[in-house]
This record gives structure tokens, sequence and C-alpha cells, in this order.
């Protein structure tokens, strides 16, 4: 009888064929251009009996503040067609509690981390910033200024651009990691925010953060959610996703890592033809936690198919006239 | 820091048939990851021809046999009605076992109280079937079709008390009240053993009250599955009769394995109470850890 066992050595073939997967975030280097999106990977080492973490291109772990946090009530999820809708609200160990449970693993991977970090004042932002630049290692760290499920922080400070301003400007002061600024989709035009993060000195913009959404129990009639809304992610989200990446690639020139409902590797392309240099699988981790390794086969697939050395290549190739 | 062994594989349905009136039992061939199965783990599943409900469904593993497991399971929504048209040689993605079990009872060791309400009977068998040491099981529901697996229980040689809300089946009533008439008969043969023996030694005849309220019944231990409500009156009773108590919370689950944070409950620690995961830390909890206060 069949049982087919997809353990952590399968699916990406560690082909000579002279295709290049590798691309660059800032200063940081990647194998290829397939992460993880934060908050729907721990902190690796939940995955690594299931998947080998060293063939994905980074991974990021869940969103880190100064101090541990509790997070919200339940019910914190609730499944939607195509989709789900998260209210966690950013449960976490804090960065000492982070740095003494789960770095001395995620330093022993070959490819890089990449920490999203969170405050609920601009201080708190760049305090976090400087404890991770100091604890050296990490491959780069990533501003969520976007999270729609906390009261204080998160996406108070990604939908103000002055304040996006501010905390991109005030991890800069204290770091020389690479920056990566997470966006929220809660706005009237992604550009100007795009802008503003990079011109305060953001290497690179993680699009998109989750979208603000609610579900209700039609029996109950009370809230899916405990915290009443959440935020949609899955792959009913991806072609908001997809045009939000779009129009910051035309206005920006800094590297964009798309996300948003990925689960295989024609959305990944969608996402870089779109004009992302790299992009995070999310959503699917939870219900397929192979669709990293099947996405970054498959994009060596399509380059063979279509005759391209580099996936570079595809990056911004989508024949839009607007 | 290392985690339990877990798989994620693509197994083969052996059969998937309608149990009882109202549970269908799923049998999947899968054998390593049936030898790795501890009472109390369950088995994520993700039904691949459903297409627009993309989460996998958490069920409790109830027996496992050779080269195979089994599963009981409800319709309830559009996964398991999608789970409930398999046919037997199609195929699920599993990723098990997962999580923290049930310790099983040692010979000689307390008599182990097997509470469960309907459903919850599914994830206790097991336990039951590698306890060297045989005990009570009570389960409840509220009418005849929801009491499940009576007579596997009694093939097993354990004593099965049953009760229904509707009194269809067994005493009427509800389970913990069964768990609790057990209980008291057992403090009370207690307590007259400790008089007879005072008695025996001319000390004080009466029987002390505070015995009957707080001594210890150091020679049981309750295991318990099913819904909060039960859960939360078995850990209440559990406090009162000084009873270890092993709970297989039940709370909304999404990946599984530890990531998302979803299926917490609260747990005491030092000075508070911080959230853990049920499908990690858990679904078994000592009843003691458990914040009751918070959970809802």
């Amino acid at each position: 009888m069949k049982s087919k066992v997809q353990g952590p050595k399968s699916k990406v073939s560690r082909a000579d064929d002279g295709v290049n997967l590798s691309v660059q975030i800032g200063k940081l280097t990647l194998q290829n251009p397939v992460m993880v999106a934060s908050g729907t990977f721990g902190y690796g080492v939940e995955y690594a009996q299931l998947l080998d973490l060293n063939q994905l291109g980074a991974v990021v772990v869940k969103g880190i503040r100064l101090h541990p946090v509790r997070g919200n009530a339940t019910p914190r999820t609730a499944e939607a067609a195509s989709g789900m809708l998260n209210a966690i609200g950013l449960q976490g160990p804090g960065v000492d509690g982070f740095i003494k449970k789960y770095w001395p693993f995620l330093k022993t991977l070959k490819v890089p981390t990449i920490i999203n970090i969170w405050g609920t004042t601009v201080e708190e932002y760049a305090d976090v910033a400087r404890h991770f630049d100091h604890l050296g290692g990490v491959g780069a760290l990533e501003l969520n200024v976007s999270c729609p499920n906390i009261k204080e922080g998160g996406a108070q400070f990604g939908t103000d651009l002055k304040l996006i301003s501010q905390v991109v400007t005030a991890c800069r002061k204290v770091t020389t990691l690479p920056l990566i600024t997470k966006m929220s989709p809660n706005v009237v035009s992604i550009a100007p925010f795009a802008k503003a993060a990079a011109d305060a000195g953001s290497d690179a913009l993680s699009i998109m953060n989750s979208y603000p959404a609610m579900a209700i129990d039609i029996e109950t009639r009370r809230p899916k959610l405990a915290n009443v809304t959440g935020g949609l992610t899955g792959p009913c989200i991806k072609p908001i996703a997809i045009k939000l990446v779009w129009e910051a690639a035309k206005a920006v020139k800094i590297p964009i890592i798309g996300m948003g409902g990925i689960q295989n590797a024609a959305d990944a392309i969608e996402f870089m033809m779109a004009g992302a240099t790299a992009v995070a699988v999310g959503t699917a981790n939870f219900y397929e936690p192979q669709t990293p390794l099947q996405v970054i086969a498959g994009l060596r697939e399509f380059l063979q198919k279509h005759e391209l050395k580099d996936v570079r290549e595809i990056v911004g190739t989508v024949q839009a006239a607007k | 820091m290392l985690a339990a062994p877990m798989l994620e594989q693509t197994v083969q349905i052996v059969s998937n048939e309608r149990d009882t009136d109202s549970y269908f039992r799923l049998v999947l061939r899968a054998p390593q990851i049936a030898r790795l199965i501890q009472p109390g783990q369950f088995a994520h599943v993700r039904v691949l021809p459903l297409k627009d409900a993309l989460l996998r469904r958490p069920f409790s593993v109830f027996q496992v046999s050779g080269d195979t497991f089994s599963i009981l399971y409800k319709t309830v929504g559009k996964g398991t009605e999608a789970l409930a048209r398999l046919r037997s040689g199609e195929e699920l993605s599993v990723i098990a076992p997962l999580g923290h079990g049930f310790t099983v009872p040692k010979r000689g060791g307390e008599t182990p109280l097997l509470v469960a309400g309907g459903y919850g009977m599914a994830a206790m068998y097991l336990l039951a079937q590698r306890s060297p040491q045989k005990g009570i099981v009570f389960v409840g529901g509220r009418k005849r079709i929801d009491i499940l697996c009576e007579k596997e229980f009694e093939a097993l040689g354990w004593d099965v008390r049953v009760t229904t809300e509707d009194g269809s089946h067994g005493k009427k009533g509800l389970v913990t009240q069964s768990l609790l008439a057990e209980l008291r008969r057992s403090r009370g043969n207690e307590a007259r053993t400790k008089t007879k023996k005072s008695e025996i030694r001319n000390q004080k005849t009466e029987v002390n009250q505070s015995l009957l309220t707080s001594a210890p019944t150091r020679r049981m231990k309750i295991y318990a599955c099913g819904p909060t409500g039960m859960l939360k009156a078995v850990g209440k009773i559990a406090g009162e009769f000084n009873v270890p108590a092993e709970l297989s919370m039940d709370e909304h689950m999404c990946c599984g394995v530890g990531v998302c944070l979803t299926c917490v409950i609260p747990v005491k620690t030092g000075g508070g109470w911080e959230y853990q995961r049920t499908c990690t830390e858990g679904p078994v909890f000592d009843s003691r850890q458990v914040e009751w206060e918070v959970v809802k």
C-alpha cells in the first residue's frame, strides 16, 4: 500500500541547471526569493520536523516587541471562503524570551532569519531594533507597522504618513541591518506610504499585511472572533495584494517582498511579474507546510520551461498599459 | 525544545463508514504514524478535494490497529461533510501524531476514572486499552445516539456508567453528576474505613466532617475529554475531592503544530497566567494548571 512520506528532504531539486534563483534585499542575499510570512511560521523550530528550513530563502519570525505579550482572547481565528480571519494580538515572548528560547535554534540555520518587530511607540521600535542589532547574526528586521489586531502600535503607524516615516527613521538610526517595512493594505493609495518608508531609509517593503475584516455567526449573532474584527488572509486576498505590489513597484525603486494568498509557484510568479523581487508564503503554511518548497521547485521549473537563466528576469515584467 | 515526532503523509482511506446513527468511523492506512500514536494525541486532516475551505481539521485518534488508525467524527460542517463523501482507496493528507497526550496509568497505581462527553469517548479508548489498570468509564450525552463505544469499553473489561440528559439510555442526568456520586460514595467508604480503624484504637469515633470535604482521594485519577463546560465541571469536582485530573481541552484549532496561536487556553504561571497552545502544550493539561476563571 502506498504511503508517501513528505519528509524534510523532499521537493526542492538541488539542480545544477544554471538557473539563478538568488535575489538581493538590501545588502542581504537570499539563495532563492521564497520566504515565509511573519506569524505563519512561528519561530521556525515548529516546522523543523516537516521541512528542511535551509531550503528556504529566509525564515521570518512572528512579531516581537520589547516585553512578552499575552495576546487576544479566543476565538482568535475563523475560516472564510478561500481564506481565514485572524486576531491573535501578536502574542509573543518579548525580546529576552525570544533570544533565550528561540535564537539558539535559529542561529544554527544556514539561511537568514528576519525578525519582525513592533512597538507601541516610535521609541520602542527603535529599542527593539537596537537589541537585535547588538545580538549579531540577524539577517534583517521587518518593521510591523500594519497589524490590524492590536489597539496600540501596528496599523496605527502604517496608515499615517508621518508616523511610518518616524518609525523607519528611528530604526535606521540604531541599526545597519536591512530594514523591511511591512505595509498595511488599508490605505487609499499605497504609493505615498511606500515612498515615505523608502525615503526614511527602508531597504525593502513587504506587501501586504492582512486586510481588516469581520465575520458573524448567524446562530449566535456574535462575531466569530473575540476581537470582533480581524485580518483576512489566504488566497482570497491575492488579487488585492497583486495590485498593491504593482502600484508600489511603480512608486519606489527598493525591492518589494510580495505576499498574500500564495499557494503555488504560479501565484509567486504573478507577484514577481507585478514587481516583487521576493515573495513570502503565509496562510498556506497552516494547511500545507510543504508549500514554500513546492513554490521554489515550481519557480525553477517555470524558468527552465521559458528558457530563463535568472529569476530576476521576470520581476516587474507585467505588460500593463496603464 | 525537541518536539515529539510528527509526520506529514498522504495516506489511503481503508474505510469510511457510518458507525452509528450520528457518527462516522474513518480508518486510515499509515504504518509509521500508527506506531507513534500515544493516547490523547490527534491527527490533523486535510480533505484534499476541498478547494475553498482550506484549513485542516483536527481529530482525536480513536483506535490503532496494526498499520492503521481510526478516527470518529460527526458531520458538523463543510469539512466533515466532504470527509463523509470520501470512499476507501481515496487519499487524505495527514499530519500526526500531534499534541501532548494522557499519562497512561500504571499497574497498581491510581484507579483511572474516565469521563467523556459524547464525542470525547473517541479520545479515551486508546487510553483505556493501553492502561494495565482497569477503572470506571463515565460517558454522557444528550440522548441515546450520542453515546459511543459503550460496548468497546465493556469489552476491555471496564465498568461503564452511562448517563443521558433525556434519560433515553442509562441514568438520567449529567455525566458529571454520575462522577460526583461515585466520588462521594468512595469518600464515604474511605471515611468509614478510617472511622473503623480509629474505633479499634479507641480514639474519637465520630466521622470527621472535614474528611468528607477536603481529604485527598489518593487512589483515583480522573481523565476527561468533552465540551469545555463539562471539563470545567470535572475540574471543579477534581479540585473539591483533591483528585488529580488530566483534561483534554477543546479549543478551536488552525495549524495544529504550534505556529498560529489560535488554540490557546489560559494556563497558570508563577504569578499569573499565560496562553498556551492546545495543539502543542496540550491538548491534555493538568486540571490544576488551567486558569478556570478565564476559560469561557
